[in-house]
């Protein structure tokens, strides 16, 4: 494991670069295939609203699998995570529509701990709405 | 319908090996928009210190889900999955998966609890490579919403 940020350099408090993740009906397609989840309330919006969603959702793993890019991108060796988990909270709803939706995220050091791991709590928001909660990773730091 | 808790503890049979491809692991960092080089590029994974690439934490979800699937499917436990949303998810790394692992799941129920007419059922996948060596732990969150009122 090489990570590119130091544990010396971090202090609880710091701040990790937010991104912000598009999703269109395109992606989920997309993400259904390469994931083999291929639930229809992902991308079939009349059984969507049948099961009384508002609309087609994103996949709670598409959002976890995003939400992680923050610490990944920060440390450079994704490998470097130690441990990784979240609540689906509320659902990613994706129009059809050239925009779609967009997940925001942020993350910050909560936690110094052994062996140069270091606890970063996540925050993801789409349409102003906390879509995960507890979401937290462990990822250890050069 | 209540769970029977007598199914906490019950462990399910290893599943058959998935073998992590590296063409499986690029479509899955591309569906992701993930560009870490990584999860494509030999060089760049060995230049982090890892054999062959590497896949992104979540990549191990289709398959830890794929086996607890014998759990769900179990008629004994009765769950009824159409009424089925992922509650929580979480992952413990001993090292990430790459190209080339030969993995095996071990599903175990860990927990069966009844709130407010939901199920709530945590699965507990246990994954090993072709050496014996434990990769990753899945913990997988299943609620089963109470059916409607007739």
């Amino acid at each position: 494991m090489t990570a590119k940020i130091s544990y010396a350099d971090v202090e609880v408090g710091t701040e990790l670069p937010a991104q912000t993740f598009p999703v269109t009906r395109a992606t989920l397609v997309q993400y259904a295939g390469a994931s083999g989840d291929f639930n229809p309330i992902h991308w079939n919006e009349r059984f969507a609203k049948e099961v009384g969603l508002p609309d087609v959702i994103a996949h709670g793993m598409f959002t976890m699998a995003e939400a992680i890019r923050v610490v990944t991108d920060w440390v450079g060796d994704p490998g470097a995570v130690v441990e990784y988990g979240v609540r689906f909270t509320r659902p990613v709803v994706v129009p059809d529509d050239d925009k779609g939706a967009v997940i925001e995220v942020s993350g910050k050091v909560a936690a110094k701990l052994d062996d140069n791991t270091v606890r970063v709590d996540l925050t993801a928001t789409s349409a102003g709405q906390k879509v995960l909660g507890a979401s937290r990773a462990v990822v250890r730091l050069a | 319908m209540a769970l029977d808790q007598s199914f906490v503890g019950r462990t399910y049979p290893p599943t058959e090996p998935y073998e992590v491809g590296r063409e499986k692991i690029r479509e899955f960092a591309e569906a992701v928009g993930d560009a870490n080089p990584a999860y494509t590029d030999t060089e760049a994974a060995r230049a982090l210190g890892h054999p062959d690439v590497i896949a992104p934490p979540t990549f191990v979800f289709a398959i830890t889900f794929k086996a607890a699937g014998q759990v769900v499917a179990d008629p004994q436990l009765g769950l009824d999955y159409s009424r089925v949303v992922h509650g929580d998810q979480k992952f413990a790394y001993n090292r990430p998966l790459r190209a080339g692992d030969r993995l095996t799941v071990t599903s175990t129920i860990e927990t069966i609890r009844t709130m407010a007419g939901n199920d709530i059922l945590d699965i507990r996948g246990e994954v090993h490579d072709q050496n014996g060596e434990h990769v990753v732990t899945a913990w997988t969150k299943l609620v089963a919403r109470a059916a409607e009122e007739a």
